[in-house]
C-alpha cells in the first residue's frame, strides 16, 4: 500500500446534498478510507474552523469544495481551502455552476433582505431591521456576520479550481470514477487528468441516452407539455413527446439517472466545454423543433411569438444549475422594460 | 468594446445572400443612415448563434440586430425559420434578464431593399439612442469574470 493521502470536505452555500453523496458511496466509502484520511468535513467530524486555519498551507492532498459562493464567509473558505489543499475540485453543481442558489442571480440583496426581513407574512420586524455584519450591544460586545454579496458567484470565480466535478449532487458511478482516479494516482499508476478537466463525458447527454430516436432523424413539435400535466411515455425521447428535456444542452456522464425515471433531463451536469451558455444551446435546440411546417410562409412574426410563447420561464428552466456561469450572469433592469 | 458615453455599440448580422446585398445596395446608392453600427456578414442568418447574441450584450452591446432573406427566400431553405423562432426565444429571455428586448430585432431584407436596410438600421439606432447604454455595460468584472472566451471548436 502507498502513501496515504488526506481529504477535507468544505460547504459553501450547500444545501449539503454533497457530503450526503459522498457518503452515498456506502461500502466504497471504505475504501476510501483505506486510501484517504478525512481531516477535515464540518458535517462527518467534529472538527472547527480553526482546525482548519491551523493547518500548514498544502498539507492537505485533496479538497472537495461543494456549494456557491454567496457571502464572504463561502469566500475566505473557499481561499483557506485553496490555501490548504494541493489539489481543489469543485464538487456538484453549485462550486461548479451556482447550482440552484445561483438561481436567486434572478434578484439582488436589497429585493432579498426586502422579501425575507420585511414582506413575508410571517416576518414580524417592526424597526424594519436588516442583517449587518457587524453590531455592537449596550456592554460593547461586538458580534459579526459574513456580508450577503449583492449576487452568487462559483467557486472559480473566487479561486484557481484545479477539477470539476458537475452534477446535483454527483451520482454515485461518478463519484466512483474519481475514486479509482485517486487511487490510481495514489499507487503510482496514473497521473491527474489535465488541470481544469471536468470529470464526465464530452458528449451531450442525447448522444449517450437510450432514448436518442436517432441521427438524422427530424422532431417536430407542435405543442409544448409540462411534466406536471403529463404522464410520459416510458420510452420516447422527451423532446419527441414535447417535453422539454435539456439533453441536447447538457453535458453527459450522469448516466441519465433521470431519463431512467420517466423524468426529462434539467441540465445539472451543465454544458459541454464546445459552449459557452447552456441557455444559448438550449434555446438553439428547441427554435429548430418547434412548430416547423409547410405552410411555413404563411406565419406572422406575431404567430411566431405565439408559438414560443408556449415556454413558460425559459431563464428558469434553461439556466436551473448555471445562471452564474451564464453570459450574462444575473439580472439587470434596463430602461422601459 | 467602446465603453466611451455617448457611443453606441450596435452590432448588425446579416447574411451573404440577401440582407448583406441589400446593405451594398444601401452603401453604393448613397443613402443616407448614421455610422454608429458593426456589421457582421455570415453565410445565413441561422448561423447566428443564440450564443453569439449573448456574448455580445454580455460585452457591452447596447442593440443588435439579425437581418436575413424574407421567409421562403433562405438561400439554404429553412435557415431563417429556425431565426425567427431563436429571435422571439431570445427576446422572451432578454426581458427575463431585465433588458428591453427592443435591443433586439429581426428584420427580412431582400438583395433588392436597400432603401429598407437605411430604414431599418437608422429607425433601430435611433431607437437604442433613446434607450442609452445597455445595463450589461456597467456590469464589472468582479472576481475575474471578464475571461470567457469563444470555444474554437465546436460540435
Ligand atoms: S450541487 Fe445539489 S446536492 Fe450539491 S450542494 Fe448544490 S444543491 Fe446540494
Ligand atoms: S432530449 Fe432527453 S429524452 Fe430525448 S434523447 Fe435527449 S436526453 Fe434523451
Ligand atoms: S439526467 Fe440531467 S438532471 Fe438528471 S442527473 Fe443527468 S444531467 Fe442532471
Ligand atoms: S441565407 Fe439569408 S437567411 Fe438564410
Amino acid at each position: 500500500m502507498a502513501r496515504k493521502i488526506s481529504l477535507a470536505l468544505k460547504r459553501g452555500a450547500s444545501c449539503v446534498g454533497c457530503d450526503i453523496a459522498v457518503v452515498n458511496l456506502s461500502q466504497k466509502l471504505f475504501d476510501l478510507l483505506e486510501i484517504a484520511d478525512i481531516v477535515f468535513s464540518p458535517t462527518l467530524l467534529d472538527v472547527k474552523y480553526d482546525d482548519l486555519r491551523k493547518m500548514p498551507d498544502k498539507s492537505i492532498t485533496i479538497g472537495l469544495y461543494h456549494g456557491a459562493v454567496r457571502n464572504s464567509d463561502n469566500e475566505e473558505f473557499a481561499k483557506i481551502m485553496r490555501d490548504k489543499c494541493q489539489v481543489l475540485i469543485a464538487y456538484g453543481a453549485c462550486a461548479h455552476m451556482g447550482g440552484i442558489p445561483g438561481l436567486a442571480n434572478v434578484s439582488n440583496r436589497e429585493k432579498i433582505f426586502q422579501t425575507v426581513y420585511k414582506e413575508t407574512f410571517s416576518t414580524d420586524n417592526p424597526k424594519c431591521v436588516f442583517p449587518q455584519t457587524e453590531w455592537v450591544d449596550d456592554r460593547g460586545h461586538k458580534l459579526t456576520l459574513p456580508e450577503f454579496y449583492d449576487e452568487v458567484y462559483t467557486l472559480d470565480d473566487v479561486v484557481d479550481v484545479d477539477y470539476y466535478v458537475p452534477a446535483c449532487p454527483p451520482t454515485h458511478e461518478m463519484n466512483m470514477e474519481i475514486l479509482n482516479l485517486i487511487k490510481d494516482w495514489v499507487e503510482g499508476k496514473r497521473d491527474l487528468p489535465p488541470k481544469g478537466t471536468v470529470i464526465a463525458r464530452e458528449k451531450t447527454l442525447c448522444d449517450e441516452c437510450p432514448r436518442n430516436p436517432g441521427k438524422g432523424k427530424k422532431i417536430t413539435v407542435e405543442k409544448l407539455k409540462y411534466i406536471s400535466e403529463v404522464e410520459p411515455d416510458p420510452e420516447k425521447c422527451f423532446l419527441e413527446q414535447g417535453i422539454l428535456c435539456l439533453g441536447p444542452a447538457t453535458r453527459a456522464g450522469c448516466g441519465a439517472p433521470c431519463i431512467e425515471a420517466n423524468m426529462p433531463c434539467r441540465g445539472c451536469m451543465g454544458p459541454t466545454s464546445f459552449v459557452m451558455d447552456q441557455g444559448g444551446s438550449m434555446l438553439s435546440a428547441i427554435a429548430s423543433i418547434l412548430g416547423i411546417s409547410e405552410d411555413e410562409i404563411e406565419l406572422s412574426e406575431e404567430d411566431i411569438e405565439k408559438l414560443v410563447s408556449q415556454l413558460k420561464d425559459p431563464l428558469g428552466c434553461f439556466y436551473r444549475f448555471s445562471l452564474p456561469k451564464s453570459l450574462l450572469r444575473k439580472v439587470v433592469q434596463d430602461r422601459e422594460v | 468594446m467602446s465603453e466611451e458615453n455617448g457611443k453606441l455599440n450596435i452590432l448588425v448580422f446579416t447574411c451573404n445572400w440577401c440582407a448583406y446585398a441589400g446593405a451594398d445596395l444601401a452603401g453604393v446608392s448613397r443613402l443616407q443612415m448614421p455610422t454608429e453600427f458593426r456589421q457582421i456578414r455570415t453565410m445565413c442568418s441561422a448561423r447566428v448563434d443564440p450564443e453569439f447574441i449573448l456574448y455580445a450584450f454580455r460585452n457591452g452591446a447596447d442593440g443588435v440586430m439579425v437581418a436575413g432573406c424574407h421567409p421562403g427566400d433562405c438561400h439554404y431553405i429553412g435557415g431563417n425559420y429556425r431565426t425567427r423562432r431563436r429571435m422571439a426565444l431570445l427576446k422572451m429571455l432578454l426581458q427575463q434578464f431585465g433588458l428591453n428586448p427592443r435591443r433586439l430585432r429581426l428584420e427580412w431584407v431582400s438583395a433588392g431593399e436597400g432603401q429598407k436596410f437605411a430604414r431599418v438600421v437608422s429607425e433601430f439606432i435611433e431607437e437604442i439612442r433613446k434607450l442609452g447604454p445597455s445595463p450589461y455595460r456597467k456590469q464589472g468584472a468582479k472576481h475575474g469574470q471578464e475571461n470567457i472566451t469563444c470555444p474554437e471548436k465546436r460540435g
